[in-house]
């Protein structure tokens, strides 16, 4: 199995860039606690949801999904560097396996994501998140939500192979995966927002992928999901489509665009 | 036996707008060192490209070693190296660790590639950088690290695309001494270069190309005995310029080209330093004192105006650093005048 040898080294590259300049791990990580902090501590106090325990059950979830999300941003500027500085071009004159890098690189993101996960995990439990419904639930709702960001970090690698340069790239995955996760049922109830982004935020891949962590975390209250609905009814069901669709368009997409890279 | 053959490449880009290679054709003798010579545009990174199979031809063919680089791509892979225009290791890791990573991903054992990462780094003279980030090496460190990179298999057939572009005088001569060090190794070795002495310096044959299309091919003796050697430079007063290029043009023998915005006159002798004398006691016997002078080795440009009577396409391409500012219209205006003055030496 050379090729997954060779994705295993460049995961190791990825790993040892973490190590040489270990910022970048410490402020992945201390920016989503410090989300979860303003979240609870600004928001928390004026939402009432109605749920035991609070708004941090809820929100929990959210910060979760919105994190694993949010990581698609590194995974694309992270490309976009190697394709500029000309390193891809370096990677494919190897012989290796033409879809090493890229699938090396999905695999280190995963692993940043066990990372930051954990240290979010921790940081809702000092601030009272206790989701409820045995460790067999909540490790499923954890792989879960490695699964998702996974897929999402093949959009980034198309995005990152796709672009000219790292800082554009950057500021393009934010513009995506901000109101992404924001017109969602992360953070507050859709039944406040226009009628149109309701129906958004209600098929919006964030909004299953909150409301099936929520369901593992072993909550009642879907916050905001209007009951009938497909995805509201079954989010776990829809969570897994929405990966697949994911996986089945930018895998192939991404290998092929690798495989052509600076072709222009 | 040839090491590597392309014949009659054809490459075009943005849907054929930019032909990169129009039926460009070259080969390597192994054990042999060819440099492929051209300004900036001229085709020569798009060659190594399809020869280091990153990029496939639009029509013609090419092999490596034997095997064909169209169909048999992998198979190249694992007997070239490639080093490129951009130092193209990883900047965040360390000299070590990127030698160490690119021996794994060539299939050697972890000790095998540990070993081997010691001994190139020994070899180009990093061991004392080896534990630094590549952000603080100089250029000239970061190409010796990214050439290392590229023989960490003892390649069979070495690509190296512009090796010294953009480094200083120092950078540049530490580079020649390791590539001269691999030569003699017995590699064979294609090289691009804008610069007419590196080639004179590490190659054995010389191609020229110019709009995707060898225009010249030889040893570097050949091209320079083409060229006419060494180039005489004179700039005077705009009240002199006419009495200077006729004394230019009777001692060298050849045409004197003006240079109107530089008030620079030149030409090409073959007599070096005596003609150089010469000119100069000509000029005081005149009364005429030179505010500039000097013999200025072949260029790039002396060669491009020699081999097909155009100035190089990119008039900066001999500046590392400039990225071809000047328009096209400045340069062809250069070209006629230097036509004029020519046309005016030849009446007086």
């Amino acid at each position: 199995m050379n090729a997954l040898k060779d994705a295993l080294i460049i995961t190791k590259r990825q790993l040892l860039q973490l190590a040489r300049v270990p910022e970048v791990l410490i402020f992945s990580t201390i920016q989503p606690v410090m989300f979860v902090l303003l979240f609870r501590y600004v928001f928390g106090g004026s939402i009432n949801t109605g749920q035991p325990g609070g708004y941090v059950q809820l929100l929990m979830p959210g910060i979760f999904v919105q994190t694993t999300a949010f990581t698609l941003a590194a995974t694309a500027s992270g490309l976009a560097e190697d394709m500029t500085k000309g390193l891809i071009d370096r990677f494919r004159s190897l012989p290796i396996s033409r879809s090493a890098l890229v699938f090396g690189r999905t695999l280190g993101d995963g692993l940043l994501n066990i990372v930051v996960l954990f240290v979010m995990g921790v940081a809702g439990y000092i601030v009272g998140w206790r989701p409820t419904s045995g460790i067999l639930k909540i490790s499923l709702a954890f792989i879960f939500l490695l699964a998702f960001g996974y897929a999402l970090s093949w959009v980034g690698i198309f995005a990152g192979l796709s672009a000219r340069d790292a800082r554009v790239v950057q500021n393009m995955s934010f513009l995506i995966t901000f109101p992404l996760t924001f017109l969602s049922n992360a953070f507050a109830p859709t039944t406040g927002m226009p009628r149109a982004l309701q129906y958004f935020a209600e098929w919006n891949p964030v909004s299953t992928m909150v409301a099936a962590c929520r369901e593992l975390f072993g909550l009642k209250n879907q916050f905001g999901a209007t009951a009938g609905s497909f995805p509201s009814e079954h989010p776990l069901t829809m969570s897994l489509i929405y990966m697949v669709i994911i996986l089945l368009i930018f895998v192939p997409l991404s290998v092929r665009k690798y495989n052509n890279a600076n072709k222009k | 036996m040839k090491s590597i053959i392309a014949h009659n490449l054809v490459k075009t880009y943005r849907n054929g707008e930019v032909k990169a290679l129009d039926g460009l054709s070259l080969d390597v003798e192994e054990g042999t060192v060819l440099s492929v010579l051209g300004p900036n545009g001229a085709g020569k990174t798009t060659v190594v490209r399809i020869l280091t199979t990153l990029l496939t031809p639009d029509s013609g063919s090419a092999s490596v070693a034997g095997i064909d680089v169209i169909k048999n791509p992998e198979k190249v892979r694992e007997i070239i190296g490639l080093s490129g225009q951009y130092a193209a290791v990883d900047e965040t890791l360390t000299g070590w660790d990127n030698l160490v990573m690119f021996g794994r991903l060539y299939h050697l054992g972890k000790k095998a590639s540990m070993a081997r990462a010691e001994e190139l780094l020994e070899r180009f003279s990093l061991s004392e950088s080896a534990r630094r980030p590549i952000k603080t090496y100089s250029g000239g460190m970061r190409r010796r690290l990214d050439l290392a990179a590229s023989l960490i298999v003892q390649p069979k057939v070495l690509f190296l695309d512009e090796p010294t572009t953009g480094l200083d005088p120092r950078g540049r001569q530490e580079m020649w001494g390791v590539i001269e060090e691999l030569v003699k190794g017995g590699v064979t070795l294609l090289l691009t270069t804008q610069y007419l002495d590196e080639a004179d310096q590490l190659a054995d044959d010389i191609v020229v190309i110019d709009h995707g299309k060898v225009i010249a091919r030889g040893t570097s003796d050949a091209l320079k005995r083409q060229v006419g050697g060494e180039r005489l430079e004179i700039v005077v007063d705009q009240a002199h310029i006419s009495q200077t290029l006729e004394i230019v043009g009777r001692v060298s023998g050849a045409h004197a080209s003006l240079d109107e915005g530089l008030r620079r006159i030149s030409a090409p002798v073959t007599t070096g330093s005596t003609a150089l004398v010469e000119v100069l006691r000509s000029l005081d016997e005149a009364g005429i004192h030179p505010l500039d002078v000097g013999l200025k080795r072949p260029s790039l440009d002396d060669v491009f105006m020699s081999l097909t009577g155009h100035v190089a396409e990119d008039d900066t391409a001999l500046e590392p650093s400039g990225k071809g500012k000047r328009g096209k219209k400045e340069k062809k205006g250069r070209k006629e005048k230097k036509v004029k003055a020519n046309k005016k030496g030849n009446r007086s």
